[in-house]
């Protein structure tokens, strides 16, 4: 479904165009919101390497979404409420820590098939107005609503506001959990916390990209930026950015083209990701020299 | 004037999963002084530095550390945790890492600098640099922690247990897993610090070898008992003849290295040990 002409090339008025219509402003205003806590939180999960736990989430939340469509409720919801559950399921799972949660097991695939499958069958179930299994599986930005755009946004600063306040202890019990229990951090209720935050912003990012698609905002940006500096802050801020950059691009793709958004907005992010190892790989080394000097010598010598 | 103790250990003793591990452990730590904990595997010598840290309750006795009961004291403990090593795909630099010793376990966010009201945050990079130099791992801090050696890493981690200036050092075998030029190396960097800073330091060690000439006081546990005092005193056969209650003969190589033979565990302390 082409909604207008082929774009203008001239980036002014095209964006003016798109604007032209509710429902697109309303998708770059969630997509937006979504991407800068998708973005942070997703900085979080690759430094503690819990990608699969994230991955988990996301299915978790399939079924919540189609559920609610079923009983008459925004997707939102139903996407909230169980990504937010289960990330309070897998917080009580003894391997919730740093580095936990980070493979493959039998159980987790068990669930997680068994979600997928309620979800088909609750998409099934529906005989309504359903965009199709499509939109929650791979994305969907038409009909995104100004509640909806609320609700994400104060999801978003809460979850933020509560990350201004742990973030350094969270980011040292995520690198360094022994050292960080020493010194008082509480590790244990911190990783509950980063569940539920996960929770949120699986359940945002579910709501641009699909279920299946999360990984495009919440673990291309960072990886993307993490290859690119190894200082934490700047990280952060540049997965931040382009999370953002490739939201926009994606959806400004997707108004001109008939193609889904989960498909571009991966594509971006996956084109980012590559550049940047390319680049990573390429780029001489700055530090080359510093690196082949022996430090057991220097210190024998001392 | 008598040195400042830092930990003591009164008549002490710990059992896991109902087994007595040590008992009887009388000891005292003193400002400067460099402390090893020797034993076979399995004896508590870890569970001794978790003692000292209150992650662990004595079944008997008493321990204080820094004038307060286990525990309460623990920012004025730098603690090296037994051999970790960073995964590969770390993204985060050396200096990080050492940063996070100073004050990561302070609420709020990690600040630039550049940041309003950064004075506090100027001293703190400047305290990071101090213990980078220290160790003498300046060439490689910017580097991403899990690209780093061993040797590396085990300097940067010994700067992040230095950064918040404790007055006491935890090492959980620090020597662990490093080929042995970098174990000679690491050994003398904790000599140094240890007398260049008046920190106490208690380490748990594999092989005593590479510390030997360094150490002030041993600890050798052993099931049921243990001996304390200078490592000539310790290390010899009849001391470890009657702690293990079965022929132990220690030998002593050209090079000052000690050898010993018969112990119930053979490998814990010999000569030569390859990583």
């Amino acid at each position: 479904m082409t909604l207008t002409g082929g774009p203008s090339w001239n980036p002014i008025i095209d964006l003016q165009q798109m604007w032209s219509f509710p429902f697109m402003v309303n998708a770059f205003r969630a997509g937006t919101i979504v991407a800068v806590l998708a973005g942070v939180m997703g900085a979080f999960m690759v430094l503690r390497r819990q990608t699969f736990a994230g991955h988990t989430l996301s299915l978790i939340g399939f079924p919540g979404a189609a559920g609610a469509v079923l009983i008459g409720v925004a997707a939102s919801y139903g996407y909230f409420a169980f990504c937010l559950a289960g990330a309070l399921v897998i917080a009580a799972s003894p391997r919730a820590g740093p580095g936990g949660y980070s493979e493959e097991s039998a159980v987790t695939g068990t669930v997680q098939s068994f979600a997928l499958a309620c979800g088909f069958l609750f998409v099934a179930l529906y005989r309504g107005l359903l965009n199709g299994i499509d939109a929650l599986l791979f994305g969907d930005f038409l009909g995104i609503t100004t509640e909806q755009v609320a609700l994400l946004g104060v999801v978003t600063a809460v979850s933020l506001i509560i990350l201004g306040v742990i973030g350094r202890p969270l980011a040292f019990a995520s690198i360094d959990p022994d050292v960080a229990g020493a010194r008082n951090v509480p590790v244990r209720a911190l990783s509950v916390v980063f569940l539920v935050l996960l929770g949120a912003a699986t359940a945002e990012a579910s709501q641009i990209t699909g279920t299946l698609l999360v990984f495009a905002l919440l673990v291309m940006p960072a990886a993307t930026a993490q290859a690119l500096t190894a200082r934490p802050l700047r990280a952060l801020a540049l997965t931040v950015a382009i999370g953002l950059v490739v939201t926009w691009l994606g959806l400004s793709v997707a108004y001109y083209t008939p193609f889904p958004v989960g498909f571009f907005v991966t594509s971006f992010a996956f084109a980012g990701y590559v550049g940047a190892q390319a680049l990573r790989h390429v780029r001489p080394r700055r530090w080359a020299g510093s690196a082949a000097s022996d430090p057991g010598a220097t210190e024998i010598a001392r | 004037m008598k040195a400042r103790s830092v930990v003591t250990l009164r008549d002490a003793a710990v059992e896991r999963a109902g087994r007595r591990l040590w008992s009887g452990l009388g000891l005292t730590v003193t400002a400067g002084e460099l402390v090893a904990v020797l034993g076979p595997n399995g004896v508590g010598k870890s569970t001794l530095v978790q003692v000292v840290l209150g992650g662990f309750t004595l079944a008997e006795g008493e321990v204080r550390v820094l004038g307060e009961p286990a525990g309460r004291a623990n920012e004025r403990i730098g603690y090296l945790p037994q051999r970790r090593s960073f995964d590969p795909s770390l993204r985060v630099r050396g200096r990080d890492v050492v940063r996070l010793g100073l004050d990561g376990h302070r609420w709020g966010l990690p600040l630039p600098d550049w940041w309003p009201g950064g004075t506090a945050r100027r001293a703190a990079t400047a305290r990071v640099q101090e213990v980078i130099d220290l160790v003498g791992a300046g060439a490689y801090a910017d580097r991403p922690v899990g690209e780093l050696s061993g040797g590396e890493q085990q300097r940067l981690l010994i700067a992040q247990a230095l950064a918040p200036a404790p007055e006491l050092l935890l090492l959980d075998e620090p020597l662990d897993s490093l080929d042995l030029p970098n174990q000679a190396a690491i050994a003398a960097l904790i000599a140094r610090i240890s007398r260049t800073q008046g920190v106490a330091v208690m380490m748990v060690a594999h092989d005593v070898n590479p510390i030997l000439s360094h150490l002030d006081t041993v600890v050798y546990l052993a099931p049921g008992g243990s001996r304390i005092g200078p490592p000539h005193q310790v290390i010899t056969g009849a001391a470890l003849t009657q702690l293990f209650g079965t022929p132990i003969e220690v030998l002593t190589a050209s090079d000052g290295r000690l050898v010993v033979i018969g112990q119930p565990e053979r490998h814990e302390v010999t000569a030569g040990r390859q990583p």
